[in-house]
């Protein structure tokens, strides 16, 4: 090893050891954000992410949470890839948050588009989001392996799946349970997750994947029908929503025999290369926000998980997560081509 | 009689004064977001959506309904005034709306797009009113082969549009289709025709393009025409409002046929835009002076603004019945009912009859502020005109500029801006058709989506659109339309025969 290289370490290895000494040191005269705040949703007006954003924004205005306020600005061209572009150039601007889903993911890998959550910095999980498999309430299908036979006896190519996007979250769902019991849908890419639950209302497609504040509505109304969920455990919520059934009664597909399962990351990042304490005031704020009543409401309206990660922990998940795209869309043949 | 009992519940809950006070904000905040290019009312709602978070629920919607009912009647103004349509519903009223300004007539083309648009959220309200149940069912009929059966009619409703060559009109509808195909591919989920550069994933906003080509367009002709500004004897008289009322009813067909296309197309969910040009393209070719539009007809006012009012109208009606959004102002609010605490949906109806029938008391109530407001402004609006040129151009050039950059928050959209600026120029200039353009723009990748997943459920084949009764029925319909000119020239040689 020559010289210059030799010093090229100890100072990565000083540098790395400044940043680990700033928060102790800074402590109590913590950072604050001095303009407002903006919010990127690399998402569409009106979606999940969206709503989660407008939601976290009127919270934080409601509850006086932080004295600049925050601005939520859609970037949602490319699948979100304008957003997390928009993010990744905002190199150690600490004035701006984005608000993630699975296209985190999805979208660098089934795009090519160069960009990678390791461009910004994560500041926190702020829940999980499950998928349920949906059927028509007039549908004869009572469980998840009543289904799937059905799926089964139609023979490929004959079942139609609504979902939303095309290589995202709902297409790496359908395939996978396709590989674990060895049907073959057609898959129908939509725009949202809305449309997907209507079109299923009218018997358009078969089944769908929609998360659950997505199908709610049509459940309640008895026009829509739950089989399981793909979780390993089931949802906490004990509250009834139908007449007959809470959350917590539609079982999961492991115990339906359907072996499959798949939970959407909600989380919050920051633009890479901002300090430590930055990063913690974000998650100051957003611990605030969780333990609101409002926040608490929206939760249990849309049956969501509520995993709270921050610091290591939340970038080990994002890793061992992406590891896991990656091999879903290998398997499914939905990596760009270099 | 329970729906009258019920309205009349709702119009005790919608008539306290903090709710008509929140009325008047939200309908003048909505003119002055509709004026706006870019700023569309599904922006100006998302913006505003979080301060309603400590509001009442029925007070929150009774106002952001208000701002999205200012929004469609104030995006007239500029598209009569100075040819740039502030939302995108008001392309088809620039084409008669603007050559009523150019000969002084803009009082009058205001008075009657405002009375006109009135009319179609009247209908559309009294129909939510009576038959919401009935008619929410209806949209539940509409599968991917459905919806491309109706963009498929909006197109064919069109084709013969222009004056000049159909050859041109095609050259535009196809470089329509280009355009509106780069971005993302929703089907495969891939990115195309952006060469490799990332700026342009977001596609070409059908916005900015209309920004740039009918007004930055507009300016450079009015540039090279010797800077003159025709239309600056406009009558700035309030009596102009009465004498066109006069001449209105002379057209209620036009306004029953449009209020009918407006209502179905909310319901459907196609949204006020198809609506506006389909119903301006039927008017075209039903009515007696249909060779006549496009010069400044009182019906080519009409027609657009009846149905695309009534269809932004109702496309609130499968939002509150279904929860399905039929518009993207109406995606935004349904978001806001979620804030709010309320669950949209069937139930709805049901479980909390105060929001529901306050609501729709308040689109009664909400329509009328409106036109009250606009109405009074007309002759307002109308000096505008009377400004110089030289000071107008510059304020409108800017206008545009802020409008194109509103659309994404992105710089390169103004550059685009000035380009499509340039290609509207060309466009006049060569007397290629603009409209056809737009159209496709606009729809041609909805028309796309529903086409390709009609063709994925169908496996590849064609029968899917003649698979049931109302599809077919549409299909039918659009290829008579398509191929008019053919049969009637055919009907025509028969009949000489015969």
């Amino acid at each position: 090893m020559n010289i210059k290289a030799l010093l090229r370490a100890s100072f990565a290895a000083v540098a790395n050891l400044s940043v680990l000494v700033v928060p102790v040191t800074a402590g109590a005269a913590a950072w604050e954000p001095t303009k407002p705040v903006e919010f990127v949703i690399p998402a569409g007006t009106g979606g999940g992410a969206d709503q989660m954003a407008r939601l976290i924004q009127g919270i934080v205005a409601k509850h006086n949470l932080m004295k600049q306020s925050l601005v939520p600005v859609n970037k949602s061209g490319g699948a979100g890839a304008e957003g997390f572009l928009a993010a990744k150039e905002a190199k150690g601007d600490p004035h701006k948050i984005i608000i993630t889903l699975s296209n985190l993911f999805t979208t660098p890998l089934a795009t090519g588009v160069p960009f990678n959550w390791r461009d910004m910095t994560p500041v926190s999980m702020l829940a999980l989001d499950q998928f349920v498999l949906w059927v028509n309430a007039e549908a004869p299908y009572k469980t998840a392996k009543e289904y799937i036979e059905a799926v089964k006896k139609a023979g490929p190519n004959k079942m139609k799946m609504g979902g939303t996007g095309s290589r995202q979250e709902d297409q790496i769902i359908t395939v996978s349970l396709e590989k674990a019991t060895g049907i073959k849908f057609i898959y129908l890419p939509f725009k949202g997750g809305g449309d997907v639950a209507v079109q299923l209302v009218g018997k358009h497609i078969d089944s769908t994947v929609n998360n659950p504040i997505e199908a709610v509505a049509q459940w309640r109304a008895g026009a829509l029908r739950p089989l399981c969920v793909f979780d390993d455990t089931r949802m906490p919520y004990k509250t009834k929503v139908t007449d007959k059934q809470s959350w917590n009664d539609i079982p999961t597909c492991g115990e339906a025999g359907v072996p499959t399962d798949y939970v959407m990351l909600r989380g919050i990042f920051m633009p890479g290369g901002v300090t430590a304490e930055q990063v913690a005031f974000y998650v100051d704020l957003m611990k605030k926000v969780r333990e609101t009543p409002d926040w608490k409401k929206f939760m249990e309206d849309g049956a969501f998980n509520q995993t709270f990660m921050s610091g290591k922990e939340f970038a080990a998940w994002i890793e061992k997560n992406e590891a896991l795209h990656r091999d879903l869309m290998k398997e499914a043949g939905f990596l760009a081509k270099p | 009689m329970e729906e009258i009992n019920a309205l009349l519940h709702g119009f005790s809950v919608a008539l306290t004064p903090v709710n008509l006070g929140l009325m008047f904000v939200g309908v003048t905040l909505g003119i002055i977001i509709g004026v706006l290019p870019g700023l569309g009312g599904a922006n100006g709602i998302a913006i505003l959506l979080p301060l309603t978070f400590t509001m009442q629920p029925t007070s929150a919607i009774i106002m952001l309904s208000c701002i999205y009912w200012g929004a469609l009647f104030g995006g007239a103004i500029t598209s009569v005034l100075f040819n740039i349509p502030g939302e995108p519903w008001s392309v088809a009223t620039t084409f008669d709306g603007y050559p009523m300004a150019q000969q002084g007539r803009a009082g009058e083309a205001l008075t009657a797009a405002f009375t006109s648009s009135f009319v179609g959220a009247l209908v559309a309200v009294v129909m939510i009113t009576f038959l919401a149940p009935l008619v929410a069912k209806f949209a539940l009929k509409f599968g991917p082969p459905e919806f491309f059966s109706v963009y498929f009619l909006t197109f064919c409703s069109f084709i013969g549009m222009g004056k000049g060559q159909a050859f041109k009109t095609l050259a535009a509808m196809m470089l329509g289709f280009a355009l509106a195909a780069v971005g993302m591919d929703t089907v495969t989920g891939q990115l195309r025709l952006n060469f490799g550069w990332h700026e342009l994933l977001r596609g070409f906003d059908f916005l900015v393009a209309v920004i740039g080509l009918f007004g930055i367009g507009e300016i450079l002709l009015s540039m090279e025409e010797g800077l003159s500004f025709s239309g600056n004897n406009a009558k700035i008289n309030f009596k102009v409002v009465v004498e066109t009322w006069r001449k209105l009813p002379r057209y209620w067909m036009t306004s029953i046929r449009s209020c009918v296309i407006g209502c179905w197309m909310g319901i459907t969910p196609g949204g006020a835009t198809p609506a506006s040009f389909m119903s301006y393209g039927v008017a075209k070719r039903l009515s007696p002076q249909g060779s006549k539009f496009g010069t400044g007809q009182l019906e080519g006012v009409i027609a657009p603004e009846t149905a695309a009012h009534a269809a932004g109208t109702s496309a609130l009606l499968p939002m509150l019945a279904l929860g399905i959004p039929g518009s993207p102002t109406a995606a935004v609010l349904l978001g806001g009912l979620l804030i709010w605490g309320l669950q949209p949906g069937p139930l709805l109806f049901i479980e909390k009859k105060d929001f529901v029938w306050g609501l729709i008391a308040s689109m009664y109530l909400g329509n009328l502020a409106g036109l009250i407001i606009v109405l009074t402004c007309v002759p307002l609006f109308a000096a505008i005109l009377r400004i110089p040129f030289s000071i107008i151009a510059p304020i409108i050039v800017v206008i545009c500029a802020i409008g194109a950059f509103t659309v994404h928050n992105a710089m390169l959209d103004i550059w685009f801006m000035m380009m499509f600026g340039v290609m509207g120029y060309v466009f006049k200039k060569l007397d290629y058709p603009m409209a056809p353009m737009v159209l496709a723009l606009v729809l041609g990748d909805r028309a796309e989506d529903s086409f390709r997943q009609s063709m994925l459920i169908s496996q590849g084949s064609m029968d899917v659109f003649f698979s049931n009764g109302l599809v077919g029925t549409i299909m039918g319909l659009s290829l008579m339309l398509l191929f008019w000119p053919l049969i009637s020239k055919l009907m025509a040689l028969c009949g000489r025969r015969g």
